[in-house]
Order: C-alpha cells, then sequence, then structure tokens
C-alpha cells in the first residue's frame, strides 16, 4: 500500500497506528511533511501507539504547533491593533480563523501568512494603514503590482519589516475575474465572532470558503490539508447545529460555490469517512481526477503524475480568467522570463 | 528512489534517497562507523534528483529535495554529490527540526563540559573543533550544536566535519588518510574535504554536555581575546540559530539560560595553532 493511502487511512481512523510495520513510518512521516501536515498527524494519532521516535517526533510536533498557533494570533492581534484605530473591521480567514474559533482542524495545523477579508471599499485605507504601521510591499515588480490591484480578490501581499510575517489583505474570496463571484458583502456583513473575539466567517460562508479555495481557485496544491479542514469543520458544524447542511446548500448558491461545496463533500466522504446527508452523495464521474491528484505523491514525498499536477495548473488558471485575458497574461509572463 | 542509505546522526534518523549510485557509496564510505538501527523510521528526507530524466546520464546535475527545499537553489555536478548530500541534510535539520534549539555553531567537549564556538563561515570554527577533536577533546560537532530547551545541555550532531580549502591539508597532515573524503576540488564553497570524525566522539554522540565556554572566533589578525556580555553573545547566537523564533518562548528561555550561565568571549587568531592555544587558556583560566 503507498505511504498516501497510508497517511489518509490514519487520518480516517481506518487504519491503526499500531499495524503500520516499523519502516512504514519513512513514507507516512515523509507524506505527512510534503503535506505540511504532520503536525496534523501528530494530533491525530496522540495517545496511539507509536514506535518511540515517532512518538517523540510527534511530541516535537505537537509543541511546535502550538507556538506557531499563538504567533499566528499574535498577528492578528498587530493586524487589528494598526486597523481598529482606523475604523476598519476585519474577518480572519483560513488557518488563523480556525486557531482563533478553536476548531478542531486548528490542532497542528499549519498557518502561514495572515489572511483577512475587509470590505472593498475599505481595501485603500486598510492598505495605508499596515503601511503606516511598518508593513511594506514584497513584490516590486510593476506587472505583478498592477495585476493584483487590477484583477485579484486580495492586495499585493504585504510583509512585516521587523516580524518578517506577510499578511494578505482581501477583499473577496476569489479573483474578479474568476467565473464565479461570490457575495462578498453577504460574507463580511454575515461573520461571526470567534471566542478570541476575532471576527471569523458563519459556519456555512466558511466551509464555502474552503471549499473556494481547494476547488474553485487553486491547482490542488495542499489539497489534502484543505479537505482535512472541510472535513472536521463540516462535521463539528452538523453537530452543533441540525440543520447546517441545509444551510450550506443555501449560502453555497448564493456565492455560486455549489459544485465546489458538493465536490469537496464527496471527497471528504471518499478520503477521509465523512457522513452525509442525502442529497449530497450523488456519484460524479470526474471526481476520480480529483482523488487522483490528491493520491498523487509517492512514498520519497514527490508529485508522481507531472501531466496530472499541469492539467490541474492549467484548470485553475482556466477558472481565474477568462481565456484571451488568461493568452495576454500568459504571454506578458513569457515575455518576462 | 533507485539508491538510498540511511544515516543517524546525532538525534536525528536521515534517509537519502538519490538517482545516482556514486552520492549513495560515498555517503556509505563517510558513515560506515556510524551506529545503524535499520528499524528505526527517519524523522527526515533528503532527495538527490536529476530535473530531467536524460540528465542523469547528459551533463548530470544533482537537484537537493526532500521533507524541505530552498526554492531556485543550484544543483550541483555530480562529482559534487556528496557536497549535495551534506547541504540537503543541513537544511532539514535547520528548516524541520524542532526539539532543540540549533545553533550554526561547532564543539567540543572535555569531562562532561562543552566549548561551543559561533561564527560565520571562514570565522574557522569547523577547522578548530577539527583540530582540537584530534587531541584530548571529543568533537561534538562542526556545523550544528544543539541545546536540550529543559536542561540546558548541549547534544552533539557529528557529521563527517566539511573541510574547506586551507584546512584540508592543515588538518589532512595529521589524519590517518582513511578518514578522510574524497577531495571536491573548485565547489561554490571552495575545495572541501570530509573528515570523519574520531570513533570515540561517533560513540560519545548521544551524550549530553554541560556548556561550560562560548566562543566566537574570528581567523585572521593579531591575536586577541576580548571579553564578550550576555547581550551580545544572545544576539549573535539568535543570528546563529535557524529555529529560535520557531521555539517561541522555548527558545527565548533556553537562549537567556546559556549566556547568563556561560562565559563568553570573541577571539582573534592569525594560524591555527595561535586559535587553539587560546582556547586552551581560556577554558584553562574562564571556563565554568
Amino acid at each position: 500500500m503507498s505511504a498516501v493511502q497510508t497517511f489518509v487511512d490514519l487520518l480516517a481512523g481506518r487504519r491503526e497506528a499500531s499495524s503500520l510495520a516499523s519502516r512504514d513510518w519513512d513514507g507516512v512521516i515523509g507524506v505527512a511533511r510534503s503535506e505540511a501536515m504532520l503536525a496534523t498527524l501528530a494530533h491525530r494519532l496522540a495517545g496511539a501507539d507509536l514506535p518511540p521516535t515517532v512518538a517523540a517526533l510527534f511530541v516535537d510536533q505537537r509543541a511546535a504547533g502550538a507556538v506557531a498557533q499563538r504567533q499566528a494570533l499574535w498577528e492578528a492581534e498587530m493586524a487589528r491593533r494598526a486597523l481598529a484605530p482606523v475604523g476598519i473591521e476585519f474577518v480572519l480567514l483560513k488557518g488563523a480563523a480556525y486557531a482563533a474559533a478553536g476548531m478542531a482542524c486548528a490542532a497542528g495545523r499549519q498557518i502561514g501568512d495572515l489572511d483577512i477579508l475587509v470590505l472593498a471599499s475599505d481595501i485603500r485605507r486598510a492598505e495605508n494603514a499596515l503601511l503606516n504601521a511598518e508593513w511594506e510591499w514584497v513584490k516590486s515588480d510593476p506587472y505583478d503590482d498592477f495585476y493584483y490591484r487590477e484583477h485579484m480578490h486580495e492586495l499585493p501581499p504585504l510583509i512585516h519589516k521587523s516580524r518578517d510575517r506577510m499578511i494578505d489583505v482581501h477583499h473577496t474570496i476569489l479573483p474578479r475575474t474568476h467565473r464565479i463571484t461570490p457575495d462578498a458583502l453577504a460574507l463580511v456583513s454575515d461573520a461571526v465572532t470567534s471566542a478570541d473575539g476575532f471576527a471569523v466567517l458563519n459556519p456555512a460562508d466558511m466551509a464555502c470558503h474552503c471549499a473556494a479555495h481547494m476547488l474553485a481557485d487553486g491547482d490542488l496544491q495542499g489539497g489534502l490539508r484543505n479537505l482535512w479542514d472541510f472535513h472536521l469543520m463540516t462535521r463539528d458544524f452538523a453537530v452543533a447545529d441540525p440543520r447546517f447542511w441545509e444551510q450550506l446548500d443555501v449560502r453555497a448558491r448564493l456565492h455560486g460555490l455549489l459544485d465546489a461545496v458538493q465536490r469537496a463533500a464527496r471527497l471528504s466522504r471518499d478520503l477521509y469517512g465523512a457522513v452525509l446527508p442525502a442529497g449530497w452523495s450523488g456519484p460524479e464521474a470526474t471526481d476520480r481526477w480529483f482523488r487522483e491528484r490528491l493520491f498523487a505523491r509517492d512514498d520519497w514525498g514527490r508529485v508522481t503524475r507531472p501531466l496530472l499536477e499541469q492539467a490541474f495548473y492549467i484548470r485553475s488558471h482556466w477558472l481565474r480568467m477568462p481565456p484571451t485575458m488568461l493568452a495576454q497574461h500568459l504571454w506578458t509572463k513569457w515575455r518576462k522570463r | 528512489m533507485r539508491h538510498s542509505i540511511r544515516i543517524a546522526v546525532g538525534p536525528v534518523q536521515f534517509r537519502i534517497g538519490s538517482d545516482w549510485a556514486a552520492p549513495i557509496a560515498a555517503l556509505e564510505h563517510l558513515y560506515r562507523g556510524y551506529p545503524q538501527d535499520e528499524t528505526r523510521p527517519a524523522d527526515a528526507t533528503v532527495r538527490l534528483f536529476a530535473a530531467r530524466p536524460w540528465r542523469r546520464w547528459v551533463r548530470p546535475s544533482v537537484h537537493i529535495g526532500g521533507d524541505f527545499v530552498v526554492p531556485d537553489a543550484l544543483p550541483l555536478p555530480l562529482s559534487m554529490g556528496l557536497l549535495a548530500a551534506e547541504m540537503g541534510m543541513n537544511l532539514q535539520v535547520a528548516l524541520g527540526w524542532r526539539r532543540h534549539m540549533l545553533l550554526h555553531a561547532s564543539a567540543v567537549a572535555k569531562d562532561g563540559r562543552a566549548l561551543i564556538m559561533s561564527g560565520e563561515s571562514g570565522s574557522g570554527k569547523s577547522t578548530l573543533a577539527a583540530l582540537l577533536g584530534e587531541g584530548d577533546w571529543r568533537l561534538m560537532g562542526d556545523e550544528f550544536t544543539l541545546i536540550e530547551p529543559v536542561s540546558g545541555d548541549a547534544l552533539a550532531f557529528p557529521r563527517g566535519v566539511s573541510l574547506k580549502n586551507e584546512a584540508i591539508a592543515a588538518v589532512a597532515a595529521r589524519v590517518d588518510a582513511a578518514r578522510l573524503g574524497p577531495l571536491m576540488a573548485g565547489t561554490p564553497k571552495g575545495d572541501i574535504r570530509h573528515l570523519i570524525p574520531r570513533a570515540d566522539a561517533i560513540a560519545a554522540m548521544h551524550e549530553p554536555a554541560r556548556p561550560a565556554l562560548l566562543l566566537f572566533p574570528r581567523f585572521g589578525g593579531d591575536a586577541a581575546i576580548e571579553p564578550m556580555g550576555e547581550g551580545e553573545a544572545f544576539v549573535r547566537l539568535t543570528e546563529a540559530s535557524t529555529n529560535y523564533v520557531a521555539l517561541g518562548e522555548a527558545g527565548f528561555a533556553a537562549l537567556t539560560r546559556l549566556v547568563r550561565e556561560t562565559p563568553a568571549f570573541g577571539i582573534s587568531y592569525p594560524d591555527s595553532v595561535t586559535g587553539i592555544a587560546l582556547v586552551e587558556q581560556l577554558w584553562a583560566e574562564a571556563a565554568k
């Protein structure tokens, strides 16, 4: 059995850690590191019967994950201190939001940049407030800068001078040029307050964003992690609110993300054993390609299906912009090489 | 991968895979005396690979991959495969290891007490450690020294010592040729030749040592000793640590304790004989 299959089975709870031969862990750890999910696995297998050196590595990973999470929330607090005085409220997105809301998928989850969502009408003032608070531009390339401002759903990335941490300031959750236009105003105005006092998307919108990020925007890099987020959050939201799946259906339709959300649900069932309500479980032939892309890693952590990877990369661009614009974009990028 | 080897250095178990046989054979030679537990799962993975299938034979160039990669890192010619493996192993430790605070520093030990030497590339910290390790010191490592956050102890990472340029002749004159790896001339870091640490240093690699003296050597200029305050030592070591920030409060606590409890000095020296004399003098007079 391949290491990536074993890794997914361990997360899903289909396989006992004690059933692995000691050398099976080589590939499992390698795949988990390649997917930036080693600390997630360490949390999932806390208390499991593990070889001593693996148990020790997992202790390290859980401790490091806790530090990283505290640092990410501190970064969110720094953004709040920069934006609150000028009256800008923001919604935390992705990893920092899951941490602030104390969600199960936050345990060990890697958090890279700080992602925040503000009203489109606030974006210029947000930019100025952050520049005044010692964030600065990362990209100096004029075309990239123009591209971000004209076509993207976020400002060009900013990095803090002394803390060396990046912030992505979004005004919506998909590029402006994307075939799908989510209702950004509804995302912000229907946000809820987390246990830590930060605004986060309401449960249904959070699942919509997770699915959009994984299936409508990206090329499925990091797909196993995004799918794990989706699986745990929908599972727990449904426990807390029996009407969650109905609300998810309503919000997904509102944002134009029903296909992405339904596919994410089916994939989380196929990979992680999610139990879906009636009406969500229909078969879909094209899911097969997504499963194959998610499993395309060998026991050394390498992507094994370069053509499939390339196809998903092209798909992500195809969804992101109309054909003539895509041609122009690729032409400009190619000339600058 | 086609060829692979498992190597344990200090607390880290590596597995290294390669598209070519030669780098693995060179590693087998260099690490043949290290203890090996074939059943132990690997903490870290290094991959040496050809970017295109035909580049395994046509102008073969070795790309460095693994759990952690540096984007846009330049590949090395196959003749420098051993250097590629070393860089790959260093990278995994520098970016992935969290159990200990990592200092980019060499270290030697005597009677359970450690002398830690930190400095930029070219400061001579590796050469001094290698030469001391041929005397009555135990070599702990020439690249990384690990600090255990709870106990404050130093732990060894005695990989094959990477001798560079003039240091190669200085050390080669003193050791059995069987303990030296192949000469790699004209690498991006100059000429490189590896030294296999002494068997007793390898056998003792899991034994912790108490930090007793911190030195910041600088090769070149007249012999000089300058006492260093806690603040300067602290700042220099934060810069020399690859995971200080990632460790958060535990890193801060470990590092403040290290600089408070360990006397620190900057030393300048014109040649290795003088350098070693200064080290021995400070060890006798100032080490805790």
